[in-house]
């Protein structure tokens, strides 16, 4: 059972978004992706500015879980965030 | 242009700089495949990493390779995509560590 909802801030064309989601299907979780890069400019600002509140350095992948943020591909940090550890 | 030709043309032209491709080749054409892809959306070859603000001249730093390749190669051994590593890299004689983003925060926003 999925402890907390995951939601994953990707680029389409990102390596390390494309290893995140890799890693989280992997691992059976179950998350909402948004692809920044392919939303239209309105909406792409929208969802920066929520971007940015989470993760100030604004950089992709950004993924939540519960109350957790995790920057960048980083195994062991998303795997802890997400309860498969 | 096609993805092979696009690794090959790069392929020759940087290794001669001393920068060379990861050897994950899957990884190295997925970078490329998406290469290609901001080529057709923005007209340039922006970095598939980072969040493009459609504006060449904005985006001047991040095309590819970005403006920040050579100090990450020279500091962590690779690009923050990990498509230009170091021959130390791809032996594996240094970490293969994460790749902190450099370009500065001012620019990650589009204008």
């Amino acid at each position: 059972m999925q402890k907390c909802h995951v939601q994953l801030y990707a680029l389409s064309t990102c390596s390390h978004c494309k290893d995140t989601k890799d890693l989280l299907n992997q691992c059976g979780i179950k998350y909402d992706c948004v692809d920044v890069d392919k939303l239209d400019p309105e909406k792409q600002r929208e969802v920066l500015t929520k971007v940015k509140e989470l993760n100030p350095q604004c950089s992709f992948p950004t993924l939540v879980a519960g109350d957790k943020v995790v920057v960048g591909f980083k195994e062991a940090e998303i795997k802890q965030a997400v309860g498969v550890a | 242009m096609k993805v092979k030709e696009l690794y090959d043309f790069l392929k020759k032209a940087q290794e001669a700089k001393g920068f060379y491709f990861n050897k994950d080749r899957k990884r190295v054409f997925e970078l490329l495949e998406g290469l290609l892809t901001n080529k057709e959306r923005y007209g340039y070859m922006c970095c598939p990493c980072r969040l493009a603000a459609h504006d060449r001249e904005f985006d001047q730093d991040i095309i590819c390779p970005c403006a920040y390749r050579d100090p990450d190669v020279a500091e962590y051994g690779s690009c923050y995509c990990n498509l230009y590593v170091s021959p130390e890299w791809n032996a594996g004689t240094i970490p293969n560590a994460y790749v902190p983003e450099r370009r500065p925060l001012e620019k990650r926003f589009p204008p």
